[in-house]
C-alpha cells in the first residue's frame, strides 16, 4: 500500500495540497464571477480531499478515504442546488456578478 | 348498595358537564329538568344509602375510588365515607337541592342564560356532595373550594351588573381567607398525625391529652376556615352581599347548605374539638356575637333577601354556640331545621319577590296576602318555624340549643334568648309588612302580583310540610319521646355533654318562649298592622342607634377604611414606584440598550458577497494562528 508514497513522498502531497487550497482560497477572494467563486470552493474541497487520502495511505486507515467519499457526495449535492440558485440568479438579474448582490443587507 | 354510591356526586357532575355543553340549544324546560332529575337520582340514591346505614352499619363505610395523592410518606386516596353523619347530610344536600332546582325551573324561566345557572346549580350540588362524603380533608377541601367557587358563580350570575360582582368577589375573597386558616389546620394535622383521613387522625387524637396546643391550634385554624364558610365575626360580611345572586341561590347556597359547611366540618371534627376546651370557647363565644350582632341588624334592615340574610347569619352563629358547648348533634340537628325553614323563607321571598316584578324593598309591599295564599301560608309556617313555636322544627332545635347552653353558661344563655326575641321580631316585622296592610307599591306592580306557578309552589308546600314536621326528629326529654336523631347519631359523636337541663327548666323554657312569641306576635301586628307603622326611608331614620342598625354598625365602612382602602394604597404606591420605576425601567432599559447596541452592529452588514467571505477567511486564519500558539 505504502508503495506509492516510496515513489512520491508525503510532503509533495502536502505541497500540492497547500498549493491548490491557497488558489482556492485567494480564487474565492478576489475573484467576482459566482461561478469561478463556486469552482474555487470545488477546488479547496479537493485539496483537502487530496489531504485525506494522502494520509489515509500514510497511516493504513480506510476512514479517510471513507471521509472523501462523504465530502465527494456532500459537494455534489452542494453543486446541484447551489448551480440551481445561480441560474435563478442569472435568469432575474442577467448577471452572476456578486457584487451586484449586495440587497441583502440593513 | 354500596356500589352504587359513587353515582350519587357523580350525577350532579354529569348533569353539569352536559348543560353546560350544550347550553343555549336547551330549552328552559330541559335544562332546568335535566338538572332536576340528576339531583333527584342522586337524592333516591341517598336515600338507599341512608336506609343501609340505618338498618346493617354501625360501622363507617370506606369507599376508595382511585388513589390521588402519593407523595413520601404521604398518601391520599381519593375515598368518600359513608356514617351516619355524611348520610344525614346527604339526604338534606340532595332532598332540599331537588326542590330548588324545581322551584328554579320555574323562577328562571325569563331568563335567558338558564342553561348557565342550571349547569352551575349542579356543579354546586356535585362539589357540596364531595365535601360532605370525602373520607378525609384533602377531599372535604376540594368540596370545600369547589362551593366556593360555584358560590361566587351565582353571586355573579348577573355579571354585567358591577355591583354584583364586587359581591361575587367580596364573597370569593372572604372565603379565601377562611379557606387558608382550614388549609394551615390541614398541614398542620398532617404534620400532628402524619395522616390526613378522618379514620386515622380521629384515632390518634384519643391519645393526645386535653388541651393539648398542637389540637387547640388545628381547632382554631380549622374554625377560621368555617367562619369563612359559615359567615360568623368577622368574616360575615360578605353573606349578606351574597344576596345579589337569583334568590333560588341565596336558598340554596346561602341558607340552606354550603353555609352550613362549616357547622358539618366542625361535627366531623368533635373528637378534635371534644380534645381542646379553650378552641371550643372561641367558637362559642364567636358563635354567641355573630348570633346576637346578626339579629340586631336584621331588626333594621328593609330589603325581604337582606333580612334573611341576617338571619341566616344569626342561625349559624346558634349553630356554632352549640358546637361550643359541645352539643354537635344539636347544631346538626339546627342545621337540618334551618335547611328546611331557611329555605322555604327564601324560596317564598322569591315568590314574593317574582309576583312583585322584581321589588325587593318591604316598605314598596303590603297587602299581599289575599293574591298570593300558597306562598303566604307557606311562608308563614316559614316564620312560625325560625321564630320557635311549637310544633313547629325550628322550636325543637332551637330549644334545645337553649338547653344545653343553659347548662354550659348563664351568660350565653341569657345573650341566646335575647337574640332569639329579636329573631321572632324581626322575622313577624317581615311577615306583617309584607302580606298585611296596603299594597304600597306601584299601580304596574299592583296589576301584575300574581301567584307563582305550581313548579314553584310544590317546592314550598314540601319544605312547609317539612319545617312543620322535621322537628320531631329530635323531641326533648319531656315528652317520653325518643330523640331520633340524637340516637342516630350517637356513634359518631365521641364526647356528648350530658343534658342538664332539669324537667322543670324545659317546661319553663316552653311555656315562656310560647308566651314571648305571643306577645311579640301581638305586638309586632299592633305595630306594622294595626297602627301601620313603616319603616322610615333612609335620609329619615334617627341618629343612634337605629341609624347605627340600619348602617350593619358600619363594618363594611371599617373593613374599607382598616383594609381595604390601606392595601389600596399600597398597590398605587407599587404600581407607581415600584412597577413603572423600577420593574418597567429595568425591562425598558435592557430592551433599549439592546437595541441600541445592535445599531451600531447592523451597519457591519453591507450585503457586499466579497466583504464577508474576506471576513470569513481572515476568522478561520485568526482561529488556526489561535490554536498554533496555544
Amino acid at each position: 500500500m505504502n508503495s506509492i508514497l516510496n515513489h512520491v513522498p508525503i510532503e509533495y502531497y502536502l505541497g500540492l495540497a497547500a498549493i491548490l487550497f491557497t488558489i482556492g482560497v485567494l480564487g474565492v477572494l478576489f475573484r467576482r464571477n459566482a461561478i469561478i467563486i463556486f469552482m474555487c470552493i470545488e477546488l479547496m474541497l479537493n485539496a483537502v480531499n487530496l489531504l485525506l487520502t494522502a494520509f489515509s495511505t500514510l497511516h493504513g486507515d480506510a476512514g479517510g478515504q471513507v471521509m472523501v467519499f462523504f465530502i465527494m457526495a456532500v459537494a455534489a449535492a452542494e453543486v446541484a442546488v447551489g448551480l440551481a440558485i445561480l441560474v435563478m440568479i442569472y435568469n432575474n438579474v442577467r448577471t452572476v456578478d456578486i457584487n451586484v448582490m449586495n440587497k441583502l443587507k440593513w | 348498595m354500596h356500589q352504587f354510591t359513587w353515582l350519587i356526586p357523580v350525577l350532579p357532575l354529569l348533569g353539569f358537564i352536559l348543560i353546560g355543553v350544550l347550553n343555549k340549544r336547551l330549552p328552559v324546560n330541559l335544562s332546568g329538568g335535566i338538572a332536576s332529575a340528576a339531583v333527584l337520582l342522586s337524592f333516591l340514591l341517598s336515600l338507599a344509602v341512608f336506609r343501609e346505614v340505618q338498618l346493617h352499619t354501625a360501622v363507617p363505610e370506606r369507599i376508595v375510588l382511585f388513589e390521588w395523592i402519593t407523595a413520601g410518606d404521604l398518601q391520599i386516596d381519593f375515598s368518600f365515607l359513608i356514617d351516619r353523619l355524611s348520610s344525614i347530610m346527604l339526604l338534606v344536600v340532595t332532598g332540599v337541592g331537588t326542590l330548588i332546582h324545581i322551584y328554579s325551573i320555574g323562577y328562571m324561566k325569563h331568563e335567558p342564560d338558564h342553561a348557565r345557572f342550571f349547569s352551575y346549580l349542579n356543579l354546586f350540588i356535585f362539589f357540596m356532595l364531595l365535601l360532605v362524603m370525602g373520607s378525609n380533608y384533602i377531599v372535604m377541601f376540594a368540596g370545600w373550594e369547589g362551593v366556593g367557587l360555584c358560590s361566587y358563580l351565582l353571586i355573579g350570575f348577573w355579571f354585567k351588573n358591577t355591583e354584583y360582582n364586587n359581591a361575587a368577589k367580596k364573597a370569593f375573597i372572604m372565603n379565601r381567607i377562611g379557606d387558608l386558616g382550614f388549609l394551615l389546620g390541614v398541614f398542620l394535622i398532617f404534620l400532628t398525625f402524619g395522616s390526613v383521613s378522618f379514620k386515622e387522625v380521629f384515632e390518634g387524637a384519643r391519645s393526645f391529652s386535653s388541651n393539648d396546643p398542637a389540637i387547640t391550634a388545628i381547632c382554631i385554624l380549622l374554625f377560621i376556615g368555617a367562619m369563612g364558610k359559615s359567615a360568623q365575626i368577622p368574616l360575615y360580611t360578605w353573606l349578606p352581599d351574597a344576596m345579589a345572586g337569583p334568590t333560588p341561590v341565596s336558598a340554596l347556597i346561602h341558607a340552606a347548605t354550603m353555609v352550613t359547611a362549616g357547622i358539618y366540618m366542625v361535627v366531623r371534627s368533635n373528637v378534635l374539638y371534644s380534645l381542646s376546651p379553650y378552641a371550643s370557647e372561641i367558637v362559642a363565644i364567636i358563635g354567641l356575637a355573630t348570633a346576637f350582632f346578626a339579629a340586631t341588624i336584621g331588626l333594621k334592615q328593609n330589603d325581604i333577601k337582606k333580612v334573611l340574610a341576617y338571619s341566616t347569619v344569626s342561625q349559624l352563629g346558634y349553630m356554632f354556640v352549640a358546637l361550643g358547648v359541645g352539643a354537635y348533634d344539636t347544631a346538626l340537628f339546627h342545621v337540618i331545621t334551618h335547611a328546611f325553614f331557611k329555605a322555604l323563607l327564601f324560596l317564598g321571598a322569591g315568590s314574593v319577590i317574582h309576583a312583585m316584578s322584581g321589588e325587593q324593598d318591604i316598605r314598596r309591599m303590603g297587602g299581599l296576602k289575599p293574591s298570593l295564599p300558597v306562598t303566604h301560608f307557606t311562608f308563614l309556617i316559614g316564620t312560625l318555624a325560625i321564630a320557635g313555636l311549637p310544633p313547629f322544627a325550628g322550636f325543637f332545635s332551637k330549644d334545645e340549643i337553649l338547653a344545653v347552653t343553659h347548662g354550659h353558661s348563664l351568660t350565653m344563655f341569657a345573650i341566646l334568648s335575647v337574640t332569639s326575641v329579636m329573631t321572632a321580631v324581626y322575622m313577624f316585622r317581615l311577615y306583617w309588612l309584607v302580606f298585611y296592610g296596603d299594597f304600597r307599591g306601584t299601580e304596574h306592580q299592583k296589576s301584575h302580583v300574581h301567584e307563582s306557578p305550581s313548579s314553584m309552589t310544590i317546592p314550598l308546600i314540601v319544605l312547609a310540610a317539612l319545617s312543620t314536621l322535621g322537628g320531631f326528629i329530635g323531641m326533648p326529654e319531656i315528652f317520653h319521646a325518643p330523640h331520633v336523631l340524637k340516637e342516630f347519631l350517637a356513634p359518631v359523636i365521641w364526647k356528648s355533654p350530658e343534658h342538664t337541663a332539669s324537667h322543670s327548666f324545659e317546661y319553663m323554657l316552653i311555656g315562656v318562649s310560647l308566651v314571648a312569641l305571643l306577645v311579640i306576635m301581638y305586638l309586632t301586628w299592633t305595630t306594622y298592622v294595626k297602627r301601620k307603622v313603616l319603616p322610615e326611608e333612609e335620609e329619615a331614620i334617627p341618629s343612634g342607634l337605629p341609624r347605627l342598625l340600619s348602617n350593619k354598625y358600619y363594618v363594611d365602612e371599617i373593613y374599607n377604611t382598616l383594609i381595604t382602602r390601606p392595601l389600596d394604597r399600597l398597590s398605587a404606591f407599587a404600581n407607581k414606584y415600584i412597577e413603572t420605576g423600577v420593574i418597567d425601567h429595568l425591562v425598558n432599559s435592557t430592551g433599549k440598550s439592546l437595541s441600541g447596541f445592535s445599531g451600531v452592529l447592523r451597519y457591519v452588514q453591507t450585503g457586499n458577497i466579497g466583504g464577508y467571505i474576506f471576513s470569513m477567511v481572515i476568522g478561520i486564519l485568526l482561529i488556526l494562528v489561535l490554536t498554533l500558539i496555544v
